[in-house]
């Protein structure tokens, strides 16, 4: 078993009668990103907090590269770099100036703190508005330079707070993918947390999904889907078009179609709307669909796999949420 | 091409250093710390960086400029008021004191109010300026949960608010206190004597105790509301409270128990007292009694006094440790109130759950 960062047992948090965070455990190996996902007010930003101790706990432990947090707040905060939701800047200071304050508060002596500032603002691409004041910066360079603002103090672990709210998806895609090469390349392990599911898919190795301070599901977005779905885990679409040049070949009537489709092992459903169709199976049936129609006479317009993605994941869980409701 | 941007990034850096006279005060103030274990100096640099930063942001500040304009033009005002006209004043007055730089800071000609007047009055507008927004700003602007993420004890950002607000109030009272005195020597032609300048030194000390007072209990105010403008109002309200609905109350239920002419010399004592304890939680009081003790040696007492206490004393001045003995419990409640505050703010503020903003 590769070396924890994160360990999370039975913490709870409640606000008066409402419980925020509700006897969560989870852990996270080190170097992993690991994407915290859930709607707003699930309670995603609360955990980040005590697994800062910016908030008390109420019961339950947060280790935090072993150490525990509630106990040593201020060795964790040594190992953690956190980028706070919407985060805010000095802003009569150069982005430079806030980057070099927050080193000193590090602890870092002046002139290392100099370099290595610099050296992190050519990295999230900053040095050119460096000396400009924070006042001027975009929502993206800010979040920009909130990212060199975890990075200057060599985190070994990085919690990031919806970073990639209101950014343009130019933004965020240059951000999410600033973020990946970074852990990748230092082997920080990053703690995600957003409502946006295509962002978690994109850069995300495990997924925990966060609905009411409970920790629904957790896992591979891969295995997320084969425990969801797992009567029909295989969908194809495909389209379907007549042969008129061939008179020759008789060919089938559509209803035929759909019912010799039907026919085909492990196929559960077959859905058609005019000339597209939707197959439901248990296991991979393309080829088997693919000659089928060939050889009633008809063309194969497209057919692909349906990949169950976080979206259907995500829509699942809400049913079923709403279902228990 | 990168070494570039480091060279020119770095003849920047320099550039925005810190006034140097800062460092000065770091270098006698509290950390002058060599003596200690390398270990501990490591733990108080980041705080040595937060005071750094914050009495930068004092001085660069608008607020500050402008009451320290304020400040030093009611001193100067006051100054030129005393010593063209008042002169004479400053001279005639020989008659049962020679304290004449004491004087400049308590005797005016009428038309101004003198210096201590001005200090009383605008000390707690500037304690409030300077404190009022010192959280509430941090919270508002999202800075307080980066800086909190970073590993500094919590207080330290409470402790450097206070520091640097201090630091800030006692360069300008000094500078205030030496201007004056400076003035009076020239105008004057002699210098003051010794214990004229160590009543000085101990009034401008006091002032700043009493002014910390005021910006403790807005640092409170700004750790309790969200909003910079409740805590300013609530500040000044505290501080209008005090300087006039609290003596018109206290007044209401002195007459209640005011004793009749032919009252036993008892019930007058208790009268007295009443009368006299009723305003000791007012910290403007406190600091009107403190500065008249100090600056006035010929006061012998603050309270009231029975004729069997007052029998056999020589009417002559107080020597100095006799003035700071007679104002002490002042100084300590004074003191004691500060401290208050500042135990209010830590309560609040230490187990608070910081979110990014709002």
């Amino acid at each position: 078993m590769a070396e924890k960062s994160i360990e999370i047992n039975g913490l709870t948090k409640k606000y008066g009668q409402h419980v925020a965070v509700d006897n969560l455990t989870l852990s996270i190996d080190k170097g992993e990103i690991f994407g915290l996902l859930g709607p707003n007010g699930a309670g995603k930003s609360t955990t980040i907090l005590m697994l800062l101790g910016l908030t008390e706990v109420d019961s339950g432990s947060v280790k935090v590269c072993g150490i525990d947090t509630t106990r040593h707040p201020l060795e964790v905060k040594r190992k953690v770099g956190y980028l706070p939701e919407d985060v805010g800047f000095y802003n009569d200071y150069t982005g430079l100036q806030n980057l070099l304050y927050v080193a000193r508060l590090n602890n870092i002596p002046l002139e290392q703190a100099q370099k290595t500032a610099l050296r992190t603002l050519a990295e999230v691409g900053l040095e050119e508005e460096m000396d400009k004041k924070v006042a001027s910066y975009s929502r993206g360079m800010r979040q920009r330079l909130g990212l060199a603002d975890v990075l200057i103090k060599n985190p070994e672990v990085i919690i990031l707070d919806e970073p990639t709210l209101g950014l343009d998806p130019e933004g965020v895609k240059k951000f999410l993918q600033l973020i990946v090469e970074l852990s990748r390349k230092k082997g920080i392990t990053v703690l995600f947390s957003s409502h946006h599911l295509h962002q978690v898919q994109q850069l995300c190795d495990r997924v925990g999904i966060f609905v009411k301070g409970k920790l629904l599901a957790e896992g591979k977005i891969s295995s997320l889907a084969e425990q969801l779905f797992s009567k029909n885990t295989f969908t194809l679409e495909g389209g379907i078009t007549p042969m008129d040049e061939n008179p020759n070949q008789a060919s089938d009537s559509l209803e035929e179609v759909v019912n010799k489709m039907k026919r085909i092992k492990e196929v559960s459903l077959v859905e058609v709307d005019k000339d597209h169709f939707v197959v439901e199976s248990k296991k991979d049936v393309s080829a088997e669909l693919s000659r089928l129609i060939v050889n009633s006479g008809y063309g194969l317009a497209y057919l692909s796999k349906k990949k169950y993605g976080l979206d259907d994941i995500y829509h699942q869980y809400f049913q079923e949420e709403e279902k228990r409701i | 091409m990168k070494n570039k941007i480091v060279k020119r990034a770095t003849s920047k850096l320099t550039a925005i250093k810190l006034p140097k006279w800062i460092s000065h005060i770091n270098s006698f103030s509290l950390f002058n710390n060599g003596n200690l274990g390398s270990d501990s100096s490591l733990a108080l640099s980041p705080f040595k960086v937060m005071v750094q930063k914050e009495i930068t942001d004092h001085i660069r500040n608008w607020r500050f400029i402008i009451l320290f304009a304020l400040i030093s033009l009611a001193c100067m005002g006051t100054l030129f008021a005393t010593l063209s006209d008042g002169m004479k004043v400053l001279v005639n007055d020989t008659t049962e004191n020679n304290f004449f730089f004491l004087n400049l800071f308590t005797k005016s000609d009428g038309t101004l109010p003198a210096y201590f007047v001005f200090v009383g009055f605008l000390g707690p507008l500037f304690g409030i300026s300077l404190g009022f927004d010192a959280i509430s700003s941090e919270q508002n602007r999202g800075t307080l949960s980066r800086v909190l993420a970073q590993p500094i004890p919590r207080d330290s950002i409470l402790n450097a608010k206070f520091l640097a607000g201090i630091i800030v109030i006692s360069v300008m009272f000094f500078a205030l206190s030496f201007l004056v005195l400076g003035a009076g020597l020239l105008a004057l032609g002699i210098p003051p004597t010794a214990e004229e300048f160590i009543r000085i030194m101990v009034y401008t000390v006091l002032s700043i105790v009493y002014v910390s007072f005021w910006l403790n209990l807005s640092i409170l105010f700004s750790v309790r509301f969200r909003q910079s403008a409740t805590s300013a109002l609530s500040g000044i309200a505290v501080w209008l409270f005090f300087t006039i609905f609290y003596p018109l109350i206290a007044n209401l239920i002195i007459k209640g128990y005011e004793p009749s002419k032919y009252a036993s010399p008892k019930a007058i004592y208790f009268y007295e007292k009443l009368k006299f304890y009723l305003v000791q939680i007012m910290p403007n009081e406190l600091f009107d009694e403190i500065t008249s003790a100090i600056l006035v040696p010929s006061v012998r007492s603050l309270g009231p006094l029975t004729t069997e206490q007052m029998q056999g004393a020589i009417p002559s001045s107080l020597p100095l440790g006799q003035s700071i003995l007679l104002v002490w419990p002042q100084f300590t409640g004074l003191l004691a109130l500060t401290l208050l505050c500042f135990l209010f703010s830590y309560l609040l503020f230490m187990k608070r759950e910081i979110r990014s903003r709002g």
